[in-house]
């Protein structure tokens, strides 16, 4: 065995393990939520997920942004093709393994990725002067500042790094190729590769054969490495959507938006109030233990919920069309999701290492979202119209104002005022429900 | 000709069953602004003599905002007392001027027990004027005047009804000016979710000033409105700018009305 066969698998290796270790705590963390079946319509689900996930529908409502995020992702899902031979060759010890047995569809396909990476660069530079020298005021919130900006140039860093090293380990590779010592093949000419066939004799023409020969395992390597780092920077990023856009456009609420969920464990304890009959004694021997009304922290949340925390990328379409946020409120439907993830992640940790009774004393509802976010909500549906992979966080918000009105009697006062009307009078306003249809003779 | 409302317990005792029930809903019956709409509304279905009835004083809250203000008790309790008074009349279909009972009489009753065909005035009115019953046809009201339409969320993106009051405000031979957010990218009013019957969080604008900026914006001599709570959220907003003589807020079954000289 030689050195680079044994680097290889040793890189491959631990970073697959690594990352399906992540992979698997992150599955571990959404179990947390409760129980919501999503298992129905199948056929509906597959396409909603096609056309917004997949055909990435509902980015186009802001068309440049659009275009350039459609660059970077046809780039991403077209490029895995050549890291397939980047594996192939890696376990083989070959060069180029596929160059001669797929011939001309060979160079269609390397020259068709190395135009989307291209494509892909300039989109890039583009987001990243959008990014720190626009200032584009849904990237520069309150709840963007530090981790998550950095994160973001990060992504967008590591992109460049990865272009870099294709064009370079294709560059070298063509230079090498037209001095007839590529490894690829014996003979002199030339791969035909769309880019790297102008760019390879432009950069690196006055350069030793040795210096290109390393400069292309730099390449190689580097795109490996490269791949493998950041697929395992991934579940750390909000650039997770890239995998999860996919199964959480799949289990997207299918029902009307304006449909609130119908709480099952109220309906019980309503029933038997409004059943002159019923034995107000009587146990239930089936009965489930009491439950919270509500939700305070991540697992009273649904699993959907939870898979909406880790698909969010922060990208601010929910809060910059957010009517409380736009005039001036506390309220941010991205920082909702961004405290559900954060608060998810380490109350995961905490059962992860302490057992499942383990109780940090901290809670999604206080320590992260206070009541004067959740009570500006007008619950308008506008985030869930805009968020391009199907996130809900107007359900988040409802939830927990659940849990503050049913279970600690927190409510504005002057709520608390139309809610006893409603009790006493059937109306939000201390009108006799008599006068119902005065109007009918009113003047 | 003053108004014919039938209630269900008059037409039930004459032994007959109405085609449909109007839900009046609480705005409708009590809010001095509403109940012009409301009685807009029955002047149009007097006029078509729409087989209809009201629940009256049997009626009460949808419970819409107990819902949306996070109790849902007391969401449960109002449902299922209306939808055993519903049920006791047999209603199969149900019209509203009112998109938050429309959408929890339509969405969220079904789950409790409670079954029908829930539609909003503006798309009853739709049908009334394709069915010939309704016509606008001589009607020179709102000739060369120009309308825009504020989408409720509860009708529009909350249940994707964006066409019913359009074409409703196209057969008034005016100009429908679209807002530059309109359709499913409507700004809200600001009264949702229960905010209606509370202050809004500190903040540095009121949510209905910034829509009224929005209707503002289009030139238009009459705000077009679907649901009571906008409309007041609206009236409020243009008070506020002090343009009530330049541009009105009416629902638009008042604006039908009123066109057809009801």
């Amino acid at each position: 065995m030689n050195i680079q066969l044994i680097l290889f698998l040793l890189l491959s290796i631990c970073g697959l393990g690594f990352f399906s270790y992540n992979l698997w705590k992150i599955r571990y963390n959404i179990r947390l939520g409760r129980d919501l079946n999503r298992n129905d319509k199948k056929g509906e689900r597959l396409k909603t997920m096609l056309l917004v996930a997949f055909g990435q529908k509902k980015m186009f409502s802001r068309p440049i942004p659009a275009l350039l995020h459609l660059c970077l992702y046809v780039a991403f899902v077209i490029t895995q093709i050549e890291l397939i031979e980047i594996f192939a060759d890696g376990l083989s010890g070959d060069h180029r393994v596929f160059s001669e047995s797929l011939g001309s569809f060979y160079v269609f396909t390397i020259s068709f990725i190395e135009i989307l990476s291209v494509a892909a660069f300039f989109a890039t530079i583009i987001f990243l002067a959008r990014r720190n020298l626009l200032k584009l005021p849904r990237l520069k919130m309150k709840e963007m500042i530090g981790w998550p900006t950095k994160d973001a140039n990060l992504i967008l860093i590591f992109e460049l790094i990865l272009l870099v090293c294709i064009f370079t380990m294709n560059g070298t590779d063509e230079v090498l190729f037209n001095r007839g010592v590529s490894h690829a093949s014996d003979i002199q000419g030339s791969f035909g590769f769309s880019i790297s066939s102008i760019i390879g004799p432009l950069f690196f023409d006055s350069m030793s054969n040795s210096s290109l020969f390393l400069l292309e395992r730099m390449g190689w390597w580097g795109h490996l490495f490269m791949v493998i780092g950041f697929l395992n920077y991934l579940p750390y990023s909000k650039h997770f959507h890239i995998l999860l856009a996919f199964p959480n456009t799949y289990y997207s609420n299918l029902e009307k938006k304006g449909k609130f969920e119908n709480m099952e464990s109220v309906t019980n304890e309503v029933k038997l109030m409004l059943d002159p009959s019923a034995d107000p004694y009587a146990v239930d021997p089936n009965a489930a233990p009491p439950s919270r009304f509500g939700a305070k922290d991540v697992n009273d949340l649904t699993w959907k919920n939870l898979m909406d925390a880790y698909t969010c990328t922060e990208c601010g379409r929910c809060t910059s069309s957010c009517p409380a946020n736009i005039t001036g409120k506390l309220l941010s439907p991205r920082k909702i999701m961004m405290d559900t993830r954060d608060r998810l992640v380490e109350f995961g940790e905490g059962k992860r290492k302490n057992g499942k009774e383990y109780d940090d004393g901290k809670s999604l509802l206080g320590d992260y979202i206070t009541q004067e976010e959740l009570w500006a909500c007008t619950s308008c549906n506008a985030c869930v119209d805009e968020c391009p992979v199907n996130i809900d966080p107007l359900s988040i918000i409802i939830d927990l104002r659940r849990f503050l009105v049913m279970e600690e009697s927190k409510i504005p006062n002057e709520l608390t005022g139309m809610l006893t009307n409603i009790e006493n009078n059937g109306a939000p306003w201390q009108f006799s429900q008599n006068d119902r249809l005065n109007w009918a003779n009113e003047e | 000709m003053s108004l014919q409302v039938p209630t269900m317990a008059e037409m039930i005792a004459k032994g007959e069953s109405p085609d449909i029930l109007f839900w009046v809903g609480c705005s409708g019956s009590f809010d001095d602004r509403a109940k012009k709409i409301t009685k807009a509304v029955v002047k149009i279905l007097n006029h078509c003599n729409v087989s209809f009835a009201v629940l009256g004083t049997e009626e009460s809250c949808s419970g819409d905002p107990a819902k949306r203000a996070g109790n849902e008790f007391t969401y449960q309790m109002q449902a299922m007392m209306n939808i055993q008074i519903l049920n006791g009349y047999e209603v199969k279909k149900i019209v509203t001027a009112c998109p938050h009972c429309f959408n929890t009489l339509k969405n969220e009753y079904p789950e409790l027990g409670g079954n029908y065909e829930v539609i909003h005035h503006t798309q009853l009115i739709q049908d009334l004027i394709n069915q010939g019953k309704l016509s606008l046809e001589k009607n020179e009201t709102f000739k060369g005047k120009k309308i825009t339409f504020h989408d409720p969320c509860y009708l529009g993106r909350a249940n994707d009804v964006y066409e019913a009051p359009r074409k409703l405000i196209e057969k008034l031979d005016a100009e429908l000016v679209e807002m530059k957010r309109c359709k499913s990218k409507g700004l809200c009013c600001g009264a949702g979710g229960a905010q209606m019957f509370k202050e809004a969080e500190k903040g540095n604008k009121e949510i209905n000033i910034e829509r009224t900026e929005d209707a503002l914006g289009t030139a238009a001599h009459y705000i077009a409105t679907g649901c009571p709570f906008c409309n007041t959220m609206m009236t409020d907003g243009v008070k506020n700018f002090e343009k009530e003589d330049k541009i009105k807020v009416l629902d638009v079954a008042e604006l039908i009305a009123n066109a057809a000289e009801l």
